[in-house]
């Protein structure tokens, strides 16, 4: 049985098509695995009921001949998402108790296309973090382990939970948020696919607002194929989401015919930093020659301004996170500070929030207070703002250049272990953002592909970068350098 | 730039989180070191640049000014830490 936990969206879809598995056998196996696997951390909030509910209706569904494109996939849901009844805390201990009135517009549609939810996946609070390490129910354990060491490692963050168990297959694949990187990230950490589409694709109605001017949902799943399928389902107009694109959504899985002959793939020269390994530079380098000899035309590209979008960031986001985050106030979800006789209002707001709130999320919720408050708007945000445009208009220039797709590392290392940044200052843990920040700053689709295996035996991830809009050539691409990377590795089950 | 502990109490103050006497030193070295991070933004020439709105140009939808949902004043109230009759109770606001 535990074998069908192993297989790809894909692969399950037309295995319940065809009669040879049922969804209630599929989600069994799944709640298995996830029973068997608590010290990776991944789940939070398990919902057998709920999943074994709808994989029921699923499997009737499916017999009635009437069944939509996911029906009967089970899937894991990252914690940043409301969910209807179901705890939704964003990791934090100021949402503690909060189960919300309604869903998602994501998890909606997953529900609607027939995917079974077999529960809650662990995160960075407020997805705040690139390690999982700020989350109030503990970390996430990366399922792959340094092959000379036991040592625990961070399977990245924010979306941390959704990346350990995909790659542990604890489920079919699982939606993950990513604001500067946070899908990314963690897929290259633990050796899988993840895509953060193009800003104004996905709805981001009911789900918990960090950065609201660069959160994207996405799915994180075992291959690109995958990716194509979950983000079928997740995208599409939203009237409630008043930045949600009124755009036609094509079939992005037809699009993958793996033929990117005459593509021209931009190489940023911006991207080879001071610091980087040998090892991430020497994947790069085969990753370019892998779309080459796919019959892509590569091309040296200058985005001059990429070294100023973390500093972009960390004024944007703490800004808009800080005004986002005011609604935790004790008042009308979630945490309330208990107060002493003569304490007033001030005092519930205060306590409240210095109990409800992470030592990381009040840092950029300060951040971000201090960077808007008078006198210091215009010489932080603003600046920001005018930075932002620059680092986008560096990406359009090379877009007009008839670049189609630009090819990056995923992130400067492969996965490091929980602790070991402990004593960094804020700032290194920045860096792990390093290359997927500027995809955030200008709103494009990107998509993190496992390239390979270092050193220590741990996945590394490339970036393609696409065009706004064009996520279906996008992945297209990354299909090609999937197939010419062939990336078959799993982690040795140890847990 | 150097933030002193009585600008860390001040941000603490206005994001209403209230921060102890003796984490303030800690808390103002944070913020330098954040903010001298975000210095570096002052080696770009911005000079006729447009600070950026929407990172996707666009219209914002509008609709007809009218009332399109509510009487759900029980879903409301049904995370609310302390709601009596029908409202969200809190500490007393006025003397």
């Amino acid at each position: 049985m535990s074998d069908l936990t192993k297989l790809k969206v894909a692969e399950a879809r037309d295995a319940l098509r065809a009669g040879d598995v049922t969804s209630a056998e599929l989600t069994e196996a799944c709640l298995a695995a996830i029973d068997g696997a608590d010290a990776l951390g991944a789940f939070v909030h398990k919902t057998p009921d709920i999943a074994r509910q709808q994989a029921a209706a699923a499997d009737a569904r499916i017999q009635a001949g009437d069944a939509p494109a996911l029906c009967g996939i089970p899937m894991g849901i990252k914690d940043l998402f409301c969910t209807k009844g179901v705890p939704s805390q964003a990791a934090s201990r100021i949402l503690e108790g909060f189960k919300p009135e309604y869903e998602s517009t994501v998890t909606s549609k997953l529900f609607e296309a027939g995917t079974v939810m077999l529960g809650k996946l662990n995160m960075d609070e407020f997805a705040m973090g690139s390690s999982n390490e700020t989350s109030c129910y503990g970390n996430a354990v990366n399922p792959w382990r340094r092959s000379d060491d036991a040592a625990a490692l961070t399977p990245g963050g924010s979306s941390g939970g959704s990346a350990s168990a995909v790659a542990a297959d604890l489920c079919l694949a699982a939606t993950g948020t990513d604001t500067g990187g946070s899908i990314r990230q963690p897929a290259a950490f633990t050796g899988i696919t993840g895509i953060k589409p193009t800003y104004g694709r996905c709805s981001r109605w009911g789900i918990v607002a960090f950065a609201s001017s660069l959160d994207q949902a996405g799915p994180m799943t075992k291959d690109v194929r995958d990716s194509a399928i979950l983000l079928n389902a997740m995208c599409g107009h939203d009237p409630k989401d008043s930045t949600s694109a009124n755009l036609p959504v094509p079939d992005f899985e037809a699009m993958l015919t793996g033929d990117i002959r005459g593509k021209t793939i931009g190489i940023p020269r911006e991207y080879r930093i001071d610091g980087i390994s040998d090892e991430i530079d020497a994947l790069w380098d085969r990753g370019r020659d892998m779309l080459r000899d796919a019959g892509a035309k590569i091309v040296d590209i200058s985005l001059p301004h990429t070294k100023y979008a973390l500093p972009t960031y960390y004024v944007i986001a703490p800004a808009e996170a800080s005004s986002n985050l005011a609604r935790y106030d004790g008042v009308r979800y979630g945490h309330r500070a208990k107060l002493a006789s003569g304490e007033g209002i001030n005092d519930m707001y205060e306590k409240t929030r210095a109990e409800g709130f992470g030592p990381e999320v009040q840092r950029r919720v300060m951040v971000g207070t201090y960077v808007l408050s008078a006198g210091f708007y215009d010489a932080y945000y603003n600046k920001a703002r005018k930075v932002r445009s620059l680092i986008k208009r560096d990406f359009e220039l090379a877009f007009a250049d008839g670049v189609d797709a630009i090819l990056t590392p995923a992130t400067p290392s492969p996965a490091f272990g929980l602790g070991e940044m402990q004593d960094a200052d804020p700032v290194q843990m920045y860096l792990n953002d390093v290359f997927t920040v500027t995809v955030n700053l200008a709103g494009l689709p990107g998509i993190s592909v496992p390239a390979g295996l270092g050193h220590e035996g741990l996945p590394l991830g490339l970036q393609l970068i696409g065009r706004p809009w064009e996520e279906g050539d996008l992945l297209n691409t990354a299909y090609a350098l999937e197939r010419a990377v062939g990336f078959v590795d799993k982690p040795a089950k140890w847990w | 730039m150097s933030i002193d502990t009585g600008t860390a109490a001040k941000v603490a103050k206005l994001a209403r989180i209230r921060v102890e006497e003796d984490r303030l030193p800690e808390l103002a070295q944070e913020f330098s070191d954040i903010l001298d991070f975000i210095e570096q933004l002052n080696e770009v020439d911005v000079s006729g640049v447009e600070p950026m709105v929407s990172v996707t140009p666009m219209r914002l939808a509008r609709r007809v000014d009218g009332v399109t949902d509510g009487g759900m004043q029980d879903k409301i109230l049904a995370n609310a830490p302390d709601a009596r009759e029908g409202f969200f109770a809190v500490p007393k606001v006025v003397e």
